[in-house]
C-alpha cells in the first residue's frame, strides 16, 4: 500500500486475461493443486513423524521377533504354510509381541483417525476455509482432497514398509520368493490401506460434524476403542441373554447360532481386518466360519491359491469399502449445503 | 441504466424463527462502491454469505454478474474476491506461498504467477515480509495480504467484510484510498460491509443502512440526510462580531420571514431554522443592517446523525 505511485493498470490488463484463457490447457486443475498442498502439509506437520515412527518400530520389533523364530517355523513340516517364507516373516511371534498384522489392526485405527481428525474444523477455526470456499473451487474437492492425499501418505508408507520386508528378508536369507507370496502381501498392504482409508473418512466425518478438533478427535477414538474393546464383550452378553442351552440343540441349530454370532461381530471394522488379513497371510485358512465335518471331510490340510484366498475374504473387503463410502458419502451429506462461517 | 451487477431480490435467510435478513432488495451497478451499514449482527455477513453461495438462502435469489449465486456458485467466485471479516492464514506456510496457493486454485497459468504475486506484494506493501511466515504477521498486514489475495484473481467485484477491523487509524486510511484508487482504475464493483461510519462515509458512493436484517434506507449521504432532516429544515448560524443586546430590535423584523422557523440569539450567535436554505439572503440583511460577520456556519447532516436517527426509529 505505501508503493501508491506504482501503476495497477498493468497488471489488470486485457492481455493477461487473454493469456490466461489460452494457458487454460496447462494449468493444474484446483484439485491436484490442493493435492499437492495437503500433502506437502502431511509430510512437514510432526504428528506424521510421530506415527511414521511408531509404525516402524513396530514393524522392526515384529520383525526382529519372527526372524528369530523363523528357523523352527521353516521346519515345522506340520505347518501346511511352512514353505512360505515371506508370510511367515508377517505372522509368526514367540508371543512376546504380536505379529504385524495384528499390531496393524491396532494402529491403523490410530493412524487414519490422526491424519483426518481436525482436516475441516482445523481450517474452520482459523479462518481459512471461507477464504478457501470463496475459491472457484467445488466443495467435494476439498473433501476429496483431504482424503485421498491421507491415503496416498499412508499407501506410500505401507508399500514401502512391505518393500523393506521382501528386500531385508531376500538379504538375509536369501530364500527365492514365490510369485503368490508377493501378490498376498500386496494384497495385505492393499487391505490395510483401505482399513486405514475407512477410519480416514469416519475422522473427516466427525471433523464435519464437531467444531472442535479435540471433540473429535475424542469421538473417533471412542468409537475405535467400542469397537476393539467393548463391542466384543457387548455382543457376548447379549447373546448369552436370549441363548437356549446347547445341551438342547441340534447341530444345525448350534452352526446357525454360531454363524449369527460370527455376523454380529464382523460389523466391527476390526473384526473384518483381522479375518481378511489373516486369510491373506496364512494360505491353509480355507473359511473364516465353522465349517461341519462333511465340509471338512476328504480335505487336505494344504495351502490354498491365491485366487481362492481372495474369493474367502472378498465380502470382508467389499464390507470394508461399503464401510468408507458410507462414511464418505455422510460427509458428503454434511458438508455440501452447510453455511461456511468462520 | 446497465444492468445492475449485483441483484439481490427478495432476499430471506431464517435461522428457526428469527430472520437474519429479511425481503432484502438491492442493485448494485458496475464501479460503484457501496457501504453496507449496520451494527453488529444486521444481517450484514449472512447477506454477503449468500451473494457468495457460501449460504443458502430461506427465499429469494441473488445474481452476482448475471449468474445465481445459489445454483453456480463457481461461476460468482470466479469474477467475485471477498475477503472475509475474520481472515486467516496458513500459518505454517510463508505470505508468499499462502498467496500463490490461492493463485493455483484460481487456474492462473504458472509462469506469471510468481511475477503476479510479487508484484501484488508490492501493491500492498509487504515486499519486504513476504517470505515470512503468516503466523509472525500483525492484523494490518494481514489484511494487506487478504486484499492482495482478493485482487489476484482480477476480480470485477470485491466483497469486503468488516475491512477496517483492527486497524489502525492510518492503516485504515491507506486502506481505504487503496480501494478508492482501484475501484477507479479499473472500475471494480465494492461491496464493503462496515459499523464504523466514518470509513464508510469516506469511500462510498452509495450507502444502505441496514438494521435488524431490513435494509431502512439507501442512497448517497446527501440523499439520506435530505430525506431524514427535510423535516427539520436546514439550520444556519451566524457569529457577529459584538454580542447582541436582549431584547434585540431586528428579531421581530426577521420573525416576518416566511421560512423562518425559529430564532435562537446567544450572546453574538444567531441560529436559525428555516425551511429552506436562506443563508445568502441572511448574509445580505445582516451586512445591510451593519453588522459585521464573523462566520456563517451551515450545519450539514454526516453519517453519524443519520445512522443516530435511524436507530432512534429502531428502538
Amino acid at each position: 500500500m505505501k508503493s501508491q505511485t506504482l501503476s495497477l493498470k498493468g497488471l489488470i490488463q486485457k492481455d493477461i486475461k487473454t493469456n490466461k484463457a489460452t494457458k487454460k490447457s496447462k494449468e493444474s486443475s484446483p484439485f491436484s493443486v490442493m493435492l499437492h498442498k495437503e500433502m506437502a502439509d502431511h509430510v512437514r506437520s510432526w504428528r506424521f513423524i510421530v506415527l511414521i515412527g511408531l509404525i516402524i518400530l513396530t514393524f522392526v520389533a515384529s520383525m526382529y521377533v519372527s526372524l528369530g523364530n523363523i528357523r523352527s517355523a521353516m521346519s515345522n513340516i506340520k505347518d501346511p504354510d511352512h514353505a512360505f517364507l515371506y508370510l511367515k516373516l508377517l505372522t509368526i511371534t514367540d508371543n512376546s509381541t504380536p505379529p504385524f498384522h495384528v499390531f496393524l489392526s491396532f494402529l491403523g485405527p490410530l493412524l487414519g483417525i490422526s491424519m483426518g481428525f481436525d482436516a475441516i474444523n482445523a481450517e474452520q477455526n482459523s479462518g481459512t476455509l471461507t477464504r478457501l470456499m470463496a475459491q472457484p473451487i467445488y466443495r467435494d474437492n476439498i473433501l476429496l482432497a483431504k482424503f485421498v492425499s491421507a491415503l496416498i501418505m499412508v499407501g506410500a508408507l505401507f508399500l514401502i514398509l512391505a518393500m523393506l520386508m521382501i528386500g531385508g528378508g531376500l538379504m538375509l536369507t536369501g530364500v527365492r520368493m514365490e510369485p503368490q507370496e508377493l501378490l498376498r502381501i500386496l494384497g495385505f498392504t492393499v487391505i490395510s490401506i483401505i482399513y486405514v482409508g475407512f477410519w480416514l473418512s469416519l475422522s473427516i466425518v466427525l471433523s464435519i460434524k464437531f467444531r472442535q478438533a479435540a471433540t473429535s478427535a475424542l469421538t473417533a477414538v471412542g468409537i475405535w476403542l467400542f469397537f476393539t474393546v467393548f463391542y466384543q464383550i457387548i455382543i457376548n452378553l447379549v447373546i448369552r441373554s436370549f441363548l437356549p442351552d446347547p445341551a438342547f440343540l441340534s447341530q444345525d441349530q448350534i452352526l446357525s447360532y454360531n454363524e449369527l454370532i460370527l455376523n454380529l461381530l464382523r460389523i466391527a471394522p476390526n473384526q473384518l481386518y483381522t479375518d481378511a488379513s489373516t486369510t491373506m497371510l496364512m494360505p491353509s485358512v480355507r473359511s473364516l466360519g465353522p465349517m461341519t465335518m462333511e465340509q471338512m471331510a476328504g480335505a487336505i490340510p494344504a495351502p490354498l491359491p491365491f485366487r481362492e484366498s481372495l474369493m474367502i475374504v472378498w465380502p470382508q473387503v467389499s464390507g470394508m469399502i461399503g464401510a468408507t463410502v458410507a462414511c464418505f458419502a455422510l460427509s458428503y451429506y454434511l458438508f455440501m449445503r452447510r453455511e461456511i462461517r468462520s | 441504466m446497465k444492468d445492475p451487477i449485483i441483484q439481490l431480490k427478495g432476499l430471506t435467510k431464517c435461522y428457526g424463527p428469527q430472520r437474519a435478513v429479511d425481503n432484502l432488495n438491492l442493485d448494485i451497478h458496475k464501479g460503484e462502491i457501496f457501504g453496507l451499514l449496520g451494527p453488529n449482527g444486521a444481517g450484514k455477513t449472512t447477506t454477503i454469505l449468500m451473494m457468495l453461495g457460501l449460504t443458502d438462502p430461506t427465499e429469494g435469489s441473488a445474481f452476482v454478474c448475471g449468474h445465481n449465486a445459489t445454483s453456480s456458485p463457481i461461476a460468482v467466485k470466479r469474477k467475485v474476491g471477498y475477503m472475509p471479516d475474520s481472515l486467516g492464514f496458513y500459518d505454517n506456510m510463508t505470505a508468499l506461498e499462502n498467496l500463490i496457493y490461492i493463485a493455483r486454485l484460481n487456474g492462473l497459468a504458472e509462469n506469471e504467477i510468481m511475477t503476479r504475486t510479487s508484484e501484488m506484494m508490492d501493491i500492498v506493501g509487504l515486499s519486504s515480509a513476504m517470505n515470512k511466515k503468516t503466523s509472525t504477521f500483525s492484523r494490518g498486514m494481514k489484511q494487506r495480504l487478504g486484499l492482495a489475495e482478493v485482487l489476484i484473481k482480477q476480480p470485477d467485484v470485491i466483497i469486503l467484510d468488516e475491512p477496517t477491523l483492527g486497524i489502525d487509524p492510518s492503516g485504515v486510511r491507506e486502506f481505504l484510498t487503496l480501494i478508492k484508487r482501484l475501484s477507479k482504475e479499473q472500475g471494480l464493483t465494492v461491496l464493503l460491509s462496515s459499523h464504523h461510519l466514518h470509513h464508510v462515509q469516506q469511500v462510498c458512493d452509495r450507502v444502505g443502512i441496514f438494521v435488524k436484517g431490513k435494509l431502512l434506507a439507501q442512497g448517497n449521504i446527501d440523499t439520506l440526510s435530505g430525506n431524514l432532516f427535510s423535516k427539520e429544515g436546514y439550520v444556519i448560524s451566524i457569529k457577529l462580531a459584538h454580542s447582541i443586546p436582549q431584547p434585540w430590535s431586528l428579531e421581530q423584523e426577521l420573525k416576518e420571514w416566511e421560512h423562518i422557523k425559529q430564532i435562537t440569539v446567544n450572546e453574538n450567535t444567531v441560529e436559525f431554522e428555516c425551511e429552506q436554505n436562506i443563508t445568502p439572503a441572511l448574509v445580505r440583511f445582516f451586512v445591510e443592517k451593519r453588522h459585521d460577520i464573523l462566520g456563517v456556519h451551515q450545519k450539514d447532516y454526516g453519517l453519524d446523525d443519520i445512522y443516530q436517527k435511524y436507530f432512534e426509529d429502531i428502538n
